[in-house]
């Protein structure tokens, strides 16, 4: 697989090391990894990074990880560009709304690497 | 619009201490690489050097807290990092994060609370002299459980 840029978004900076060394124990080579504490740093960060994929938490100050998807649309870097949250929430209805604002995936928080994987790799085309 | 009492009304009714004993289990397990199991609150007191919130807000109030002393909130961010945490800032980020995740994984396992149940951003308090005091006045429920020999309570406390 090629390496890709990603874009790690969540207010915990532990969280967001915790995913970055998910994906790479998941087998993704990351090129890039570009990181984000709420959806309002995650837009900015976007126009001056091109990624290959955005993981995302829900319960974030500023603006959260539902609007930043709504909103991420608007953004060129980040048109066709897979997301997948990783959030606590993980109730039924916040998965629909994540899914209808545009999210590709949804990863509920505890979570293992091999979920990490089952749910990465289908969005970056590849097999889990 | 009379105010959503069900959830209230289910937890003097239904035992949830099972249910938070479960979610606080598997953050543990898949996090942190270790099983644990509830111990005796009065074997092991609280430590109270660190102190993470969660508030939960809508048909289900109340608060969610995980506390522990200084060096297990160290071993706990090692553990979660795989790596020593790199300041005091980070440790309190990892007990934050463990708190939140117990949290969602306490709410997503009682049926029903949908949107109906928000949860806050985490809270972390540090330092000795300190006391918390919550406001919730509904059902209290605690489990302790040892991480590296030292206690880490757990109490989840709902307003009526």
């Amino acid at each position: 697989m090629d390496k890709i840029r990603a874009l790690i978004v969540d207010d915990s900076s532990v969280m967001r090391k915790i995913v970055e060394r998910s994906l790479r124990q998941a087998g993704i080579e990351l090129e890039k990894v570009v990181e984000a504490s709420n959806g309002a740093e995650a837009l900015v960060a976007l126009r001056d990074n091109p990624v290959d994929l955005i993981l995302c938490d829900i319960n974030m100050p500023v603006m959260d990880g539902l609007e930043f998807v709504r909103q991420s649309s608007t953004v060129e870097n980040a048109k066709g560009v897979p997301i997948v949250m990783i959030t606590t929430e993980g109730s039924e209805s916040h998965v629909v709304q994540a899914l209808t604002a545009g999210a590709r995936g949804y990863i509920r928080k505890p979570f293992t690497p091999e979920q990490v994987k089952e749910h990465v790799l289908p969005v970056l085309g590849k097999k889990p | 619009m009379s105010p959503d009492t069900s959830l209230v009304t289910r937890s003097h009714e239904e035992n949830w201490q099972p249910v938070l004993e479960l979610a606080v289990e598997e953050v543990f397990e898949i996090m942190l690489a270790c099983r644990v199991r509830p111990v005796s609150a009065t074997e092991h007191p609280p430590s109270r050097d660190f102190t993470a919130m969660v508030g939960l807000a809508g048909a289900l109030a109340g608060i969610i807290t995980v506390c522990c002393s200084t060096i297990t909130a160290s071993c706990l961010a090692k553990a979660m990092l795989g790596a020593a945490a790199e300041s005091e800032g980070e440790v309190a980020d990892a007990l934050g994060e463990i708190c939140n995740m117990v949290s969602g994984n306490f709410k997503n396992k009682l049926s029903g609370t949908d949107d109906r149940c928000m949860l806050s951003i985490p809270t972390v308090v540090s330092g000795g002299q300190y006391n918390v005091h919550s406001m919730a006045n509904g059902d209290c429920m605690s489990t302790v459980v040892l991480f590296e020999d030292a206690p880490v309570t757990v109490t989840l406390q709902l307003n009526n």
